[in-house]
């Protein structure tokens, strides 16, 4: 199998799994308490607004008919209206989905990159000091609640030590160039990121450092020391290339894990992203516009997951082959 | 008498379901204590179970630790840690010690009910699936699929936030999303282990396909669906965590994710509201982290050995 007939295959299997997420999505309407029209209309709408999404929604219809109509009208982008902000679910999503990536990108690969290393580092060192402190630390990391983390380095850093900005994205009120603004947002980024990169460390580490240990155990690094290659050759040449491949999977399988650790540490700095607004239709009751981030983050997963498997079967063509 | 010795005697060649049955117990329990000897080498993974052991008797005994009563008002408002309250108390006066301390109950229902829940269908589903294959199989692999791509966090957010909170759902929801993991270990367990030839003999003498999957194949191949679900018991406690923390905690007890909910608003009044709570949760799942790492090496000796 070539890789084009990989990708086909991978892209035709991302639809039922899109397909799931609608259907759980449709599901969850219908069977919650309450009338679904109240549910994506927002219980205090005016009965007028009312008539108008039973009818948008075909809500009087057989249930079959009522799934068809809820594809093509998410198809055509609309999940329904947010009460809160009265404008389209998909239009106050929009609005807020920069931030976030933002925020996840950043710390990502700060996480990708220190995680690794450190993991290589420690296999290197295996069953040193060095490599069970490290350990240690990592799993401290990764068994930690991430808002709590949050709430803890705001603590430290914002209100004891006042290096960074307490909460938000941007200094409000005060008339900014094009580069001060970006060094403004930049310092407002780096404590949420921090918090939410030290949280991704410890899944790294642990990743990057088991799976150069098992690569260390091949057959083929056992040929290269046994021919004479110097230790640190093999090491970089043979061990950590093939190793890092898992951390790659590992990082397509986890952006779900990733979104809701953002969430929570928006939450902590209100920072204006997705978590934040989740936060507020939570606390204002906004069901539609819970039910469409639940839906726009399925389908971000989804695309990310493929769009990772994509890149290892190019970055390693024996997975395209398997 | 040479003749004599080569001889083969009856009742050793005898070879009854009885008998592999009683062979293969004794080697379990010899396994068994293989594997808690290495567990016990494991200092880390000794600690982690001590830890989990004081939070269950806590956990199941809390008024016997707690000093006040955890819902209890009219205390004075945001007192940082002495000796009348250790840990402090919060806005409305309540004693933040005893509020944690009933908070190890929360997090260990959680815990314990929803890894329970998972690993029960999982094994059960998986072996099936390994066992029979076919259409069964391929239904449980598409299902494996689908619950890898769901973002179960958000799944069980969107749940909750409609159908109302409480700790049952909580716990039912995360073992639902839970069980295809172990399913597809207990899965690739039973594809090992139905070549082995005690396997296949005892289905020779006539074992159903339930009698070997329960005396022999579940039994010896039921580890890493431990390792995993130490490793999920910590994970069920974030989850719950992180969804109290976003103000969808069950309003009839009281949580450690609640408490830090609560106190982030007095954070730069009062740390210890939000400070404590946070402090035993990462206690807590670092132990059964600890727990299932400790599992993991003591399942695979070769963990130990130097690169």
């Amino acid at each position: 199998m070539g890789v084009k007939t990989y990708i086909a295959r991978r892209l035709l299997e991302i639809v039922p799994i899109i397909l799931a997420a609608v259907i759980i999505n449709f599901t969850l309407l219908h069977t919650a308490p309450g009338d679904p029209a109240l549910i994506l209309a927002g219980e205090r709408a005016d009965p007028e607004y009312i008539k108008v999404v039973r009818e948008e929604f075909g809500l009087d219809k057989p249930l079959i008919e009522q799934l068809v109509i809820y594809l093509r009208n998410l198809l055509a982008g609309n999940l329904g209206y947010s009460y809160m902000y009265r404008k389209p679910v998909l239009a106050v999503m929009a609005e807020r989905i920069p931030a976030t990536l933002l925020l996840i990108i950043t710390s990502l690969s700060v996480a990708l990159v220190v995680g690794t290393l450190a993991g290589a580092f420690a296999a290197r060192m295996y069953l040193t000091r060095i490599d069970t402190g490290l350990s240690m630390v990592s799993l401290v990391l990764y068994s930690m609640p991430v808002f709590w983390l949050a709430i803890v380095l705001v603590l430290v850093f914002s209100f004891t030590l006042k290096w960074f900005p307490i909460t938000g994205m941007i200094t409000v009120g005060v008339q900014m160039g094009e580069l001060e603004r970006f060094v403004d947002i930049l310092w407002h980024l780096a404590l949420p990121s921090f918090s939410l990169a030290t949280y991704y460390f410890g899944q790294y580490f642990r990743i990057s450092r088991s799976s150069v240990v098992e690569v260390m155990r091949e057959d083929y690094v056992t040929t290269a020391r046994a021919v004479g290659f110097q230790e640190n050759k093999v090491f970089t040449k043979y061990a950590l290339r093939n190793a890092i491949l898992p951390v790659v999977t590992m990082a397509g399988l986890q952006i779900g894990y990733m979104f809701a650790g953002a969430v929570l540490t928006e939450t902590v700095y209100t920072w204006p992203g997705l978590g934040r607004l989740i936060l507020e239709a939570i606390l204002s009751r906004d069901y539609p516009l819970i039910l469409g981030s639940y839906l726009i983050i399925s389908v971000v997963v989804a695309l990310a997951t493929l769009f990772t498997d994509l890149t290892y079967a190019l970055i390693d063509p024996r997975v395209a082959y398997k | 008498m040479i003749t004599g010795t080569l001889k083969p005697r009856e009742e050793e060649h005898f070879i009854s379901a009885e008998r592999i049955r009683k062979e293969r117990r004794k080697l379990l329990i010899e396994n068994v204590r293989d594997f808690l000897g290495r567990y016990k080498r494991n200092r880390a993974a000794v600690l982690g179970l001590a830890i989990v052991i004081v939070g269950v008797i806590v956990a199941l005994f809390p008024q016997l630790f707690a000093t006040h009563e955890p819902f209890e008002v009219g205390h004075p408002q945001l007192q940082p840690p002495s000796r009348t309250y250790f840990l402090g108390t919060d806005n409305l006066g309540r004693d933040m010690y005893s509020r944690a301390v009933w908070g190890t109950r929360a997090a260990l229902l959680v815990a314990i009910g929803s890894a329970g829940l998972s690993a029960i269908l999982g094994v059960l589903l998986g072996a099936a699936s390994g066992y029979y294959g076919g259409a069964l199989d391929d239904l449980l692999s598409r299902i494996f699929e689908v619950f890898m791509m769901i973002p179960r966090f958000f799944l069980i957010l969107v749940i909750v936030a409609l159908f109302g909170s409480s700790l049952a759902l909580v716990t039912i929801m995360i073992g639902i999303t839970w069980w295809p993991a172990n399913a597809r270990i207990m899965r690739s367990q039973v594809l090992t282990l139905k070549s082995r030839a005690y396997v296949q003999a005892s289905g020779g003498l006539g074992a159903s396909p339930w009698q070997i999957l329960a005396w022999h194949i579940i039994p010896n191949g039921i580890y890493p669906v431990i390792t995993n679900s130490a490793l999920e018991m910590g994970v069920a406690i974030l989850i719950e965590a992180g969804l109290s923390f976003l103000g969808l905690g069950d309003p009839n007890i009281v949580s450690w994710g609640q408490l830090i909910d609560a106190g982030r608003y007095y954070v730069n009044l009062a740390w210890w509201m939000t400070f404590f709570p946070g402090l035993m949760m990462l206690v807590l799942v670092l132990a059964f982290n600890l727990i299932g790492d400790g599992i993991a090496h003591a399942l695979n000796p070769r963990l130990a050995e130097r690169v």
